[in-house]
């Protein structure tokens, strides 16, 4: 389809979005992302049954460790879309720089 | 096993202002298993120290290790070359791992980073549920596998109260009456004739009214 995305947005392949840590999350935060989100499939559809929900759990984990370091937690979010959306995956990178440009570099770069 | 839960981040953080060099210590035994302070969550609270530092312009060293266990002054011993290297050694296992890791190390500065809650159990994963009190005497056998100490809101011998109702303790619906439980695992079994004899007040002298306690195994004394 060859849909522009954000160039700044850096992917990480990974079998399934269950596959996806909390210290995967939190190591990207420590070094330096400004924003780093998780693409999996959609709910109730996860080929391995339930790795996108336990993404999701992650995603909210480090939600929360971000607002107890008084930092944003919207810097981390999940995301779900099919496989067979491109469009929609080029949408939700532009959504995502954009709420991070509101944002502002991340104040662990400070 | 000893389940325990991490502390509130903005209290961690408190309690290591002023220092620049941290060793996180985690413990292979029961913190790993209730995923609280195993190697992994060593890893976690290392990650999120190195966030808040950053974020504060602090240029912290944050170093993690996890030892086979922290009750054993062998696993304890381990840290000996290491230890003269850190402003402060924040222990990840239960309450017994900080007091051992400063006897041993009188020198340095030893940190709790959990809660450490009760003797329980894995009821479903992610959740743990308490089963004993470690009272000293066990009164298990007289209730058919369950202890009216740990898990009864009042420790009752003689129950249930009349704050029990449909199967829940008063406290909370949340917290199953224990004594109803027993009562009707007995009338299941057709023994329920045994609640018949009454349990005298228990001797707490074993328990934590007696002072601290200690065991000795003089086959074992070396």
């Amino acid at each position: 389809m060859r849909l522009p995305y954000p160039s700044n947005v850096k992917i990480i392949q990974v079998p399934c979005s269950g596959r996806v840590d909390i210290l995967h999350l939190l190591r990207a935060i420590e070094d330096g992302a400004d924003g780093v989100y998780v693409a999996g499939c959609l709910e109730g559809e996860c080929h391995y049954i339930s790795g996108n929900l336990k993404a999701k759990k992650r995603v909210q984990y480090v939600k929360k460790v971000l607002e107890e370091l008084d930092l944003e937690p919207e810097r981390v979010e999940m995301f779900n879309l099919s496989a067979g959306e491109g469009p929609r995956f080029a949408q939700i990178a532009r959504e995502m720089v954009e709420r991070i440009k509101g944002l502002g570099p991340s104040p662990v770069n400070a | 096993m000893i389940v325990a839960d991490r502390k509130p981040l903005k209290e961690i953080l408190e309690m290591l202002k002023g220092y620049n060099r941290i060793l996180v210590v985690g413990c292979k035994g029961c913190v790993s298993v209730c995923n609280v302070g195993g190697s992994k969550e060593v890893g976690i609270l290392a990650s999120i120290l190195k966030i808040a530092g950053k974020k504060n312009g602090l240029n912290l060293k944050v170093d993690e290790k996890t030892l086979e266990r922290q009750c054993d002054p062998e696993y304890v011993d381990l840290l000996k070359d290491m230890v003269d290297d850190y402003d402060v050694i924040l222990s990840m296992a239960c309450g017994v791992g900080p007091q051992f890791l400063s006897e041993r190390y009188p020198e340095s500065r030893c940190l709790p980073a959990v809660n450490t809650t009760f003797f329980g159990g894995a009821v479903q994963h992610g959740v743990w549920s308490e089963r004993c009190a470690g009272c000293g005497t066990c009164v298990i056998h007289f209730f058919d596998g369950m202890c009216p100490i740990a898990r009864c809101s009042k420790s009752l011998l003689n129950g249930p109260c009349g704050g029990s109702a449909d199967g829940k303790c008063e406290i909370s619906k949340d917290v199953d009456c224990i004594w109803d439980m027993i009562v009707r695992k007995k009338m299941e079994q057709g023994r329920l004739d045994d609640l018949l004899k009454f349990m005298p007040a228990k001797d707490w002298t074993t328990a934590r009214d007696g002072g601290p306690r200690k065991s000795v195994r003089e086959e074992l004394v070396q």
